[in-house]
């Protein structure tokens, strides 16, 4: 009844942005050997409901849409002979790279990697994550699945709509809504800022007349079968709604933006280690997990704001697959890497020692930090720094390591961020 | 219509009696103002089958409850459902305490609880380390039981509309009265039924009911309790179900695993005017979790998948009402059936199924067929039997719930079962599709496509719990023709 065990060299779990990349990686390294799966019909992933603009510009030079985008890397996988089998879903990963899927077409299949690729992406934070009081009706979405019965399915899921959250997703579906003849009333979030991209913001809310509340939050859901209204209130330092301040909505939607979450149970059940701040794993340079021959890239492993980052990264983890593949990588002493003041989730977590290749250390600022300074100490001396005008938790910092200075590091590599002015 | 018995009330006690009359020769049907059995406190409850130590001697509470909780192994084994007897302790961390404890621990050894017996902090915390260490001493019941309460109804409601039981739901009552030729008519929201013997199993509703039927009026303390949902996590922060010593509100908040291996949190006890009011409240939640650091200092909001809450039908005497209505004929009644109600309810329907059966002078069927036991559920499968399955049914291939790992088959299956699902949520608690830590971000578009799919109704047509409980406002063609409702 059972299929036999199948053998590759490298498998990658997840056919969007991030598996395609490092597929391609791998196989242009000469993995031929080399297997992707991915449990929707289509290779794609989350870009595939992403119609709108804006992805690209760092990797192509051009603004193309999320199936644009996705389709340039479907068509090179598929130039290179890449083999991506979909309808099939992951139902495990052991750290002895066994991995079972299933699927209609080909049953229960036991796949044995010699290198195995996480890129399962992230899911977004549920209602019930919030802890939101009220009833249970009809009418509440997480952005994403409301994005995806819009642009995939064609049916729209309300027409009054309230957004909690003013993640990039949120702020594209207030755009997209109001398009498509809703009224978004607000867009509603807990911090004092967005946790957005400034451009999503500006095009998606200001052109619009959209009015953002700041340091507001959804205090009360009412409606017995479908949503008829929410309470919004104004929050305090403490993050804890402020009486009388409370603001009513008439709305039958409220769609909910409010974090995404990197999707690792398939990477726990590996027995692969997680950090509590990015919710993905710890990995080195070359973006292998705690089990020796798991590598994790794009939103799984720490959630992006630009496909293109996702990309680049994901090609990293991909040559890297393919080097343990054919047995190019040891194991080898590390460096950690720490976040020091304003710095959150510092990725990766650990330098080989002695590489000569550049590093980019990529974190989310814990607060908005103005004219400020990004520092990279080894020990107590500095080896690395940027200043930006702002540093923000709604955006990814990326501070690049020198070759020459990644093949000399030798003790603990710090981040932080330095106050301006 | 007529049908000979009319059943109002489609929670677990009205489901499990049902089940025990289609033993008989004898038509009956079943009716409910939710759009699914389960919909009233059936679904929204601890899930504990209780060992028996908290009713005082001589109550219907405690006889039933232990008979009920005796009986849960087996009917969860006939049935299909799951069912697990990790034990309970009840913790008390005051001199107070020991003495309700003490008490408790001699209620039960009079009530017939086996193995009930006090323990002290050492043993306490040996068996559940996560304890606050505070804890003083502690009553441990072996025979505490869990089941998944939404899951047993429905399987209860499946066997007897196996045995020719009628469900239908939407059906709310207004009206009830007893005709000139003895005759009982219901009026509900499609029209008037008929009926030679009506029951009232209406949970929260059974007052109103009974107060339609009867002169002697009763009255439902509408008490609702909120809880907290916790993902599963591995290992369990506790094993057993633990309770704090019970108030004269009930049996206070408890932590506990549930039978899917969630922590369960809660419930809150608050007399509300309205009884089909299940919303939460910040201050109920905050309370909740407050009292959860009680028994378990590292309680967290964190690791939450959602709230809810439930209202248990206090009944103003206190304990459960079981039997003919007074004063009447060809009607019968389970007022009050709220916590040990669950763990009651198949002694409940046993006792309640004799009487009438014996005072209706009904005969036993020739042709009762046995329940048909759910099949064992994807998730639960190792790869051979994964395997076999997808040979035999291709769908078992397509995996819809992510989290939960549920598969296409499963949720047409269930939408097919003898009481199908119709809604988001009547797929959800039949087959734990949108259960879990996504909360049906990722399942629920597809989920609806099959309900839509199987039914044959449109997309816009499909609801999360009935009613105007509708996913979708439109297509996007439709709202472009509306034109803006902007201002």
């Amino acid at each position: 009844m059972s299929n036999p065990i199948m053998n590759v060299d490298v498998l990658v779990v997840g056919a969007g942005p991030a598996g395609l990349a490092a597929a391609i990686a791998a196989k242009e390294d000469g993995i031929d050997n080399l297997m992707v799966i991915e449990r929707e019909h289509n290779p794609g992933g989350i870009l595939r409901q992403c119609i709108h603009n804006g992805f690209g510009l760092h990797r192509f030079k051009e603004e193309l849409t999320g199936p644009e985008y996705a389709q340039r890397d479907i068509d090179k996988a598929r130039e290179l002979g890449i083999y991506i089998q979909c309808d099939t879903t992951v139902l495990s990963v052991d750290a002895d790279h066994t991995v079972t899927c299933v699927s209609s077409e080909h049953g229960l299949q036991v796949i044995k990697a010699k290198a195995i690729i996480l890129a399962m992406g992230c899911r977004e934070r549920p209602r019930g994550a919030l802890a939101t009081p009220g009833t249970r009706c009809a009418g509440i979405y997480s952005a994403g699945t409301a994005q995806k019965f819009v642009n995939l399915e064609g049916y729209m899921p309300g027409k009054r709509v309230v957004i909690l959250g003013s993640g990039d997703i949120g702020l594209i579906m207030a755009r997209r809504m109001t398009l498509q003849g809703a009224k978004v009333l607000a867009c509603v979030e807990l911090m004092p800022y967005s946790s957005g991209l400034n451009r999503n913001i500006v095009q998606c809310l200001n052109d619009y007349d959209i009015p953002l509340y700041l340091s507001h939050t959804v205090i009360d859901i009412q409606g017995k079968e479908r949503l008829s209204g929410v309470t919004v209130a104004k929050v305090d330092e403490n993050r804890q709604p402020i009486p009388g301040t409370e603001i009513h909505f008439d709305c039958d939607t409220l769609l909910l933006s409010v974090g995404l979450i990197p999707e690792n149970e398939l990477s726990q059940g590996a027995g692969v280690k997680l950090s509590p701040l990015t919710s993905g794993a710890e990995v080195d340079d070359v973006l292998q997990t705690s089990v020796p021959g798991i590598f994790a890239c794009g939103n799984v492993l720490h959630v992006h704001d630009l496909v293109d980052h996702v990309s680049n990264e994901s090609f990293k983890a991909g040559h890297a697959a393919a080097a343990y593949a054919r047995g190019q990588i040891d194991e080898s002493e590390t460096i950690a890497v720490k976040d020091g003041n304003g710095v959150r989730g510092t990725v990766p977590q650990r330098i080989r020692k002695g590489v000569k290749e550049s590093v980019d250390l990529m974190f989310r600022p814990s607060g908005v930090f103005r004219k400020a300074t990004c520092i990279v100490k080894c020990g107590d001396k500095e080896i690395a720094r940027k200043k930006a005008p702002i540093f923000t938790p709604g955006e990814m910092a990326v501070v690049t390591l020198k070759p020459e200075i990644v093949a000399e590091l030798n003790s603990t590599v710090t981040v932080e961020i330095e106050r301006g002015e | 219509m007529y049908s000979e018995i009319l059943l109002i009330g489609a929670g677990v006690t009205g489901c499990a009696l049902a089940r025990v009359l289609s033993r008989y020769d004898v038509q009956v049907t079943v009716i409910d103002r939710g759009a699914d059995v389960a919909e009233g406190a059936s679904k929204a409850n601890s899930g504990i089958v209780h060992a028996g130590f908290d009713a005082h001697p001589g109550t219907m509470k405690a006889k039933l409850n232990v008979e009920g909780a005796t009986m849960y192994p087996a009917l969860c084994q006939e049935l299909g459902v799951p069912y697990g007897q990790p034990g309970a302790l009840v913790i008390g961390f005051t001199e107070d305490d020991r003495k309700t404890i003490e008490n408790l621990v001699q209620q039960g050894i009079d009530n017939g609880v086996p193995g009930v017996r006090l323990i002290e902090r050492d043993e306490i915390l040996a068996m559940e380390p996560n304890t606050n260490p505070e804890v003083l001493c502690a009553l441990y019941a072996p025979t505490s039981g869990l089941t998944s309460p939404y899951e047993l109804t429905f399987a209860l409601a499946d066997h007897a509309a196996l045995n020719g039981v009628t469900f239908r739901m939407n059906e709310e009552v207004t009206k009830v009265w007893q005709g000139e030729d003895g005759l009982w008519h219901v009026q509900a929201t499609s029209g008037e039924f008929t009926c030679k013997v009506v029951i009232n199993c209406a949970g929260v509703g059974s007052a109103t009911i009974h107060n339609m039927m009867s002169d002697d009026k009763r009255e439902i303390i509408n008490r609702r309790g909120q809880y907290y949902l916790m993902d599963r996590v591995t290992p369990l922060p506790f094993t057993m179900t633990m309770f704090q010593c019970p108030t004269k509100m009930g049996k206070g908040v408890l932590v506990s695993p549930t039978v899917h291996g969630n922590i369960l949190l809660g419930p809150s006890a608050e007399d509300i005017p309205d009884g089909l009011d299940v919303s939460t409240t910040a201050d109920g939640l905050q309370f909740v979790l407050e009292k959860s650091k009680l028994t378990w200092p590292a309680a967290s909001p964190r690791g939450t998948i959602t709230n809810f809450s439930g209202i248990r039908a206090h009944e103003a005497k206190g304990d459960f009402i079981i039997g003919a209505v007074s004063g009447r004929t060809n009607a019968y009644e389970t007022v009050g059936i709220e916590s040990p109600g669950l763990s009651s309810a198949p002694a409940i329907a046993e006792m309640l199924g004799k009487q009438i059966a014996e005072e209706q002078g009904l005969a036993k069927k020739t042709d009762y067929k046995p329940a048909k036991p759910l099949p064992k559920p994807f998730h639960a499968m190792n790869n051979e039997e994964r395997a076999a399955a997808v040979a035999a049914d291709p769908l078992y291939g397509k995996l819809v719930c992510r989290c939960e790992v549920v598969t296409e088959a499963e949720i047409r299956a269930a939408i097919r079962r003898p009481v199908g699902a119709t809604t988001i949520d009547g797929v959800k608690r039949r087959t734990r599709a949108g259960m879990g830590r996504c909360q049906g971000g990722f399942c629920s578009p597809r989920v609806a496509e099959i309900i839509a799919e199987e039914l044959g109704i449109p997309m816009t047509e499909v609801t999360k719990c009935g009613g105007a409980s509708r996913l979708l406002t439109g297509t996007i063609q439709d709202a472009m023709k509306e034109g803006c409702c902007h201002e």
